[in-house]
């Protein structure tokens, strides 16, 4: 894994002071909230409804042992003892006092960590494949690019006032784990005709008030000329962005008015000019950074014990034929440890969870720990034969549940019950859908199933990529979710389509299981999923369902 | 038709603990919204904003909400204004613990 350099070192260490000194000004009066508010959110605070809240980046949701046992120190220290992870592979805090909130920020330098960048119209923490480096159709891991993409952003004073926020991810494999099309600039490892390794180059996506899927401006970008590509982009967005309006400013609304054409032709102009700028200097970067990257020693030992115990214990089993998945190394898996437990909060973990995963994944994982866009954890490498202890382990601290992929495996972003933006609450609604479909005993047959939720149009719970969206709006003093089908966040993305009026709050889990039912009356087999069988069909059985067969009602 | 004034309290966030507070008649900042000033007239409710706003060292945010009264006191009439007198729905943190008795 990457450490910093004395150079990471000494700007973190000189932003922490700097913010220290600010937040001791404000205290004391010298500068006024207008003043602070810019300041404290380059440093990721915010405040929400009921405290601020600090966003602490995880660069490409990748986190060692000791990273995630400072994060349940800080829980516990300064706030009430739990973390929330977030899809966009960040931890939030939700109850920092503003006089601890420089205790904390020095807490994180101490382990090579920052809360800088996750606000403001600036290049935001790069996200990644939370498989990276681990999953058997990988080409490369994107990790040591997209750490160069951190060095390349963090503070770069061309890109520090954009027009918009910026959000770029990439993944090293075909398979699209990190919704690469729904951002500002995705990247996805593709190989050319010669076998080689390079990028095919996505430009804005987005999701929000405006969802768009992002067009592809190059088909395969050689790995060397990726930085000044990405230069380029973000130049001619800077440079053409919408400051007039907030609505219209991401790079998704540039692209759209610019015409795909068109913007291909100023991106490749000014690559042309930036190209040659390009000395090498980051290529030398990104060797030493790929030597950070070097595979872990793999163990080689039997895995009997493994499938054994696979045959004997069905809860084991249970558990993993749904949160493992296939390692390139084919004495290992991938385990996904779910942060949904039925009725619980998605994505938030308790300060001895966080140090049950650190210990485990120090004992039996290679020290390597990954937050997924989904808001689960990710063990990316461990040895079969140790799955059954990991297991156990697990267990006892409520971390086993086996419902990685399935309906209850949701995207929640908090909504209401944190966020000053929200319009409406998401948390109680996913904790609500988890618990019905749990009594019913019906997740495994309605197998793969990703429902997504967010509490107001910003969409930060990706509903418009779900196989069922579910958007909190206000509507006319009172709480009513919008219901969207058959999006998809991976390498055949789309957006949902709206079916129709929303729900009232106590109408939309009653109205997210007769779409459930009507799936598994009309699919043709257990092997086609919801999101085949929408395909399939369409929206009109779905309609039917849920507003009666009267016809279709307008959409609201 | 004249559109009637709706009532309104001062809210806002203290500036240290960053939960919601709500100006008093006698010019508190309470945690509890039944104690905020109910305010009937739209003269006396700007007025009131700007005695809330120029208190920087204290609180941030400063809005008036909408309120309406109640047995106990002044009530929220929105529901996001509901949600912040009591806390998250999904722990029982925030004031629905802190300022219970
Ligand atoms: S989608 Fe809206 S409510 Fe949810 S976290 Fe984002 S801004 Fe807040």
């Amino acid at each position: 894994m990457y450490s910093y350099s004395e150079f990471d070192e000494a700007f973190i260490r000189a932003r922490v002071a700097q913010f220290s000194q600010q937040v001791e000004r404000r205290l004391d009066g010298s500068l006024t909230e207008e003043e602070f508010r810019p300041l404290r959110l380059m440093n990721g605070l915010y405040l929400q409804l009921h405290a601020y809240m600090l966003r602490v980046a995880i660069p490409y949701g990748t986190l060692n042992p000791n990273q995630m046992r400072q994060l349940a120190h800080i829980a516990e220290t300064w706030d009430k003892g739990y973390g929330h992870f977030t899809t966009r592979q960040n931890i939030q805090f939700n109850w920092p006092k503003l006089k601890d909130v420089p205790a904390i920020l020095k807490a994180l330098a101490d382990v090579e960590m920052h809360a800088i960048q996750t606000s403001g119209n600036c290049v935001r923490n790069v996200t990644a494949d939370h498989f990276a480096g681990a999953a058997a159709d990988e080409i490369e891991d994107p990790r040591p690019v997209a750490e160069l993409l951190r060095q390349w952003s963090t503070d770069h004073p061309e890109f520090q006032f954009l027009p918009r926020k910026f959000k770029i991810a990439i993944t090293g494999s075909p398979n699209d784990r990190a919704v690469t099309r729904a951002h500002d600039i995705g990247l996805r490892m593709v190989r050319n005709a010669a076998r080689e390794p390079g990028f095919e180059v996505m430009v804005g996506g987005g999701l929000g008030r405006t969802p768009m899927i992002a067009h592809t401006v190059r088909e395969f970008l050689p790995k060397a000329d990726l930085l000044p590509y990405v230069e380029a982009v973000l130049s001619v967005y800077n440079t053409l962005g919408r400051r007039d309006n907030k609505y219209k400013a991401r790079i998704k609304i540039t692209v759209h008015e610019t015409g795909k054409e068109e913007i291909t032709r100023l991106i490749e102009d000014r690559f042309a000019e930036l190209r040659p700028l390009f000395g090498g200097n980051d290529q030398a970067l990104l060797a030493d950074i790929e030597a950070a990257f070097a595979p872990p020693a793999f163990r080689n030992a039997p895995t009997d014990a493994y499938d054994a115990f696979y045959a004997a214990d069905h809860a084991f089993r249970a558990w993993a034929d749904t949160n493992l998945t296939a390692h390139r190394n084919a004495q290992y898996a991938i385990v996904t440890i779910s942060l949904k437990a039925h009725g619980e909060t998605p994505g938030d973990a308790t300060a001895d969870q966080m140090r049950l995963m650190a210990d485990l994944a120090e004992k039996y994982g290679h020290s390597d720990l990954r937050i997924s866009h989904e808001q689960n954890v990710i063990l990316p490498h461990v040895h079969k034969s140790d799955l059954p202890t990991l297991h156990a382990a697990l267990s006892q601290m409520g971390l086993a549940t086996a419902n990685v992929g399935l309906i209850s495996d949701m995207i929640a972003c908090p909504g209401m019950d944190y966020c000053a933006l929200a319009t409406a609450r998401s948390i109680p609604i996913a904790q609500q859908i988890s618990t019905r479909f749990q009594e019913l005993g019906l997740e495994q047959t309605i197998g793969a199933m990703k429902i997504k939720i967010s509490g107001c149009i910003n969409a930060c719970g990706h509903h418009h990529v779900g196989h069922i969206g579910i958007l909190g709006l206000d509507r006319a003093g009172v709480e009513n979710y919008q219901i969207t089908l058959g999006g998809d966040g991976t390498e055949t993305a789309a957006i949902g389509e709206k079916t129709g009026p929303g729900f009232a709050y106590d109408e939309i889990v009653p109205a997210i299981e007769r779409i459930v039912r009507a799936y598994l009356d009309l699919r043709h087999s257990a092997e086609e999923t919801f999101l085949d069988a929408y395909r399939r069909v369409g929206a009109a059985p779905f309609k039917a369902a849920l507003y009666g067969t009267e016809g279709e009602k307008d959409a609201a | 038709m004249s559109r009637r004034f709706i009532p309104k309290v001062v809210t806002a966030n203290d500036l240290i603990l960053g939960d919601a507070v709500y100006l008093t008649a006698d010019n508190r900042w309470s945690r509890l919204h039944s104690e905020a000033e109910l305010i009937e007239d739209e003269d006396h409710a700007n007025a009131r904003l700007a005695f809330g706003a120029a208190q920087k060292l204290i609180v941030v945010g400063v809005y008036l909400a909408d309120a309406k009264p109640g047995p106990n006191g002044p009530e929220p009439v929105h529901f996001r204004e509901e949600f912040r007198t009591r806390g998250p729905s999904n722990y029982p943190h925030g004031k629905q613990v802190e300022t219970a008795n």
